[in-house]
């Protein structure tokens, strides 16, 4: 969700569709330099998923060498656009955030299904992502300094106030997904017992419910 | 013939005979060519302390005859990479024009990517190794230098999609004649890298040597550099030679040399 010269990072939380399901997976990587964090339809995005990693393992074979992320990208949003403009054809009920580390440095791209791409210094997409990018937007000058570990700080903060803050659980590691690449650094994925040190120590809790009234959490509209 | 299936559900055909491509039509164009037509001898290429020097003559040979005696073997793709080719030299001219295309299609993305030299010598071993699998083959061998983040590359490919890196390659004759002389001079150096100057001599005595001993060479030669300060490719000069030499030698026996 956000990058800087050195790193990027994507949080993610994940829903069930209902109280008996699991959490639907949002993270997905791509390539050992890329990774992409969904929002939609989940089947056309395992299907765009796809065809980034073809591309990436058809590049690498051809030319020796990590695919460009943000050459790749435009490739997905061509092929969005051709499905905005040719009959019989539905567009991708998808918006990727897509982030990785090349040649230029780390990068944050959101794709959607205009077919329109855009490069990010941090965004935010979703359901409720009005709130996270609030945050983004507030500390926005200090991401190009971080370092690797503040970023996810950062991360987890923005996710966080995505929360609603009476009738939620707040960020778990169950329901959270943290992927972070950059430079001399391959993509991991950190799900479940992994975040469980990061989510303690996240500085005001993890959000969401608490015992007692609370007037810290950020007050969402709607 | 009739389409026999045998009992797994093969086309019998299909198992014992050649695959019905390789066929060609007996009326149409020959579309599988195994022989080179204009041939480019030896390339030759050595890392130095900054970039890569690279040497072939300017010769395109058609068989025994010296044809064409101004071909430039040695080109240049974008500003950090040079190829030089022997064997067919209309091939070469294709694979330059494939890679040009590559470098133009940065220029007009013009995000800030480049083709690198590790993607054109990786493409060009994929490209070549199946062409060979088609009974189709680029005559070449294809040499590739590139200078990129201070760093020197240095590989080559050849028709049957063989492709590794090297410190010093010679392609042609100059595996045998000249690739001996230049190990030796790189051994002797040590850790040490060569320096340009003693590069340039090292190949222009290889390409001297190579003068007088390949019979489909030339002594107008080409020097091309790949360095931080970018890419040239000197015009062709001609080599001095000595043949003296054969004053001196003995006439004892018929045929010695």
């Amino acid at each position: 969700q956000r990058r800087v010269r050195g790193f990027a990072v994507i949080a993610a939380l994940k829903r069930a569709a209902s109280k008996l399901g699991e959490p639907q997976q949002k993270v997905f990587k791509i390539d050992s330099h890329m990774g992409v964090g969904v929002s939609g339809l989940c089947a056309d995005a395992q299907s765009l998923v796809k065809l980034m990693r073809s591309d990436c393992l058809d590049h690498r074979f051809v030319y020796g060498e990590a695919r460009a992320v943000g050459r790749l990208v435009e490739k997905v949003a061509n092929k969005s656009q051709v499905h905005t403009q040719k009959y019989g054809r539905r567009p991708y009920g998808v918006g990727l955030l897509v982030i990785g580390h090349d040649e230029l440095g780390a990068h944050v791209y959101e794709t959607s299904p205009d077919g329109n791409y855009y490069d990010y210094k941090a965004q935010a997409i979703g359901a409720r992502s009005q709130s996270a990018k609030t945050y983004l937007e507030k500390h926005v000058g200090e991401f190009a300094d971080a370092d690797r570990d503040a970023l996810i700080t950062h991360a987890l903060l923005a996710l966080r106030d995505t929360v609603g803050s009476k009738d939620e659980e707040g960020l778990t590691p169950r329901n959270t997904t943290i992927a972070v690449v950059g430079e001399g650094e391959s993509i991991s994925v950190l799900e479940g017992e992994a975040l469980v040190a990061l989510l303690d120590g996240l500085e005001g809790g993890t959000g969401g419910r608490k015992p007692g009234d609370d007037d810290d959490d950020v007050d969402l509209d709607g | 013939m009739f389409n026999t299936l045998n009992a797994q559900g093969y086309d019998v055909a299909e198992l014992y005979c050649a695959p019905r491509a390789l066929e060609a039509p007996s009326d149409g164009p020959r579309t599988r060519t195994l022989q080179p037509s204009v041939t480019g001898t030896s390339v030759l290429a050595v890392c130095y302390d900054g970039g890569v020097l690279l040497a072939a003559d300017t010769l395109g040979s058609y068989g025994s005859l010296a044809r064409f005696k101004s071909l430039s073997r040695l080109r240049p793709v974008g500003d950090s990479v040079v190829v030089g080719g022997s064997g067919d030299y209309s091939d070469f001219q294709h694979i330059h024009g494939m890679l040009d295309d590559m470098v133009v299609s940065d220029l007009c993305r013009d995000d800030g990517h480049e083709t690198t030299p590790t993607m054109i010598h990786s493409y060009l071993a994929r490209v070549m190794y199946q062409r060979r699998s088609k009974q189709d083959p680029l005559w070449n061998s294809i040499v590739v230098a590139g200078r990129r983040r201070g760093a020197s590359y240095l590989g080559v490919v050849d028709k049957l999609g063989t492709s590794f890196e090297e410190r010093v390659i010679a392609t042609g004759y100059g595996q045998h004649l000249a690739l001996p002389l230049m190990r030796k001079a790189i051994d002797d150096a040590g850790d040490a890298p060569l320096s340009r100057a003693d590069a340039l001599k090292l190949l222009e005595h290889c390409m001297r040597v190579l003068f007088y001993r390949d019979a489909r060479s030339l002594n107008k030669i080409q020097i091309a550099d790949v360095s931080d300060d970018g890419v040239s490719v000197t015009e062709p000069y001609e080599l001095a030679t000595d043949w003296q030499f054969g004053e001196n030698v003995s006439h004892a026996a018929e045929g010695s040399w």
